[in-house]
């Protein structure tokens, strides 16, 4: 029963890093998104 | 001497068009950001997801010139962070999920009846393989085969409905499984779960 309920002790303390991975993704995107404004209207597409 | 350009300058060359700022910016704070993140999930997956969600943000906030500089980037960027972390325990809440372990699995104390997709396309086979199998059989066989599994009747009911004693029936009941082995056997046919 003890291992059961007993949750794991995790370190929350630890370094964490989002990988590159996911860094050229989020630049890719950035490069890739265009918001273009119309009177006072905004349009957002995504360029490939 | 440290040479390093502010966050607020590289912010609005971004908006300006420079992507090598958003670059400078994404990798300056990621390991900070990351680590608040992961501190609250304590899982290297949500946190990716959670970062990549952030940054979706912090970029379409940035592009649409929606952003007040106010020399709070990184703040402000936590703050996404942590309303997104915040979504993600919401949703978890809505629909939590257990993880067992190595000694104890959840699904070995709950499962439901039912068979799963393969098991249950198996059972439809092997159904309607037997119907075709009870078309070979004798009709007075047949008939008290049909009665007994079918419609689950007792073989007193049987009798009565058929015309026939107990024993006959039951005689019957016998020989339809000893014939419809035989037909298994001569046949080959595999019926199994």
């Amino acid at each position: 029963m003890e291992k059961i309920y007993s949750k794991e002790q995790k370190n929350t303390c630890g370094l964490a890093k989002s990988s590159t991975e996911t860094v050229q993704f989020l630049l890719n995107y950035s490069k890739s998104l265009n918001v273009t404004n119309y009177k006072e209207m905004q349009f957002e597409s995504i360029l490939n | 001497m440290n040479l390093q350009i502010e966050d607020s300058v590289l912010v609005k060359d971004y908006i300006k068009g420079d992507e090598k700022s958003l670059e400078i910016l994404i990798k300056r704070h990621n390991q900070r950001i990351s680590s608040f993140i992961y501190s609250k999930v304590l899982d290297r997956d949500i946190t990716e997801d959670i970062f990549q969600d952030t940054f979706i943000k912090v970029i379409r906030t940035l592009k649409k010139g929606s952003y007040s500089e106010e020399g709070k980037f990184l703040p402000w960027v936590m703050r996404i962070a942590h309303n997104l972390i915040i979504d993600h325990f919401r949703k978890n809440k809505r629909m939590p999920m257990f993880e067992g372990s190595d000694d104890f699995n959840i699904f070995s104390v709950i499962s439901d009846d039912k068979l799963n997709a393969e098991k249950q396309i198996i059972k439809n086979q092997i159904d309607s393989d037997l119907k075709i199998l009870i078309e070979e059989l004798p009709e007075d066989q047949k008939e008290v085969l049909l009665m007994r599994i079918y419609k689950d009747m007792s073989f007193k009911e049987i009798s009565e409905n058929t015309g026939v004693s107990i024993n006959t029936a039951l005689g019957r009941m016998r020989y339809a499984l000893i014939n419809m082995r035989k037909i298994i056997e001569k046949h080959n046919i595999v019926l199994t779960n």
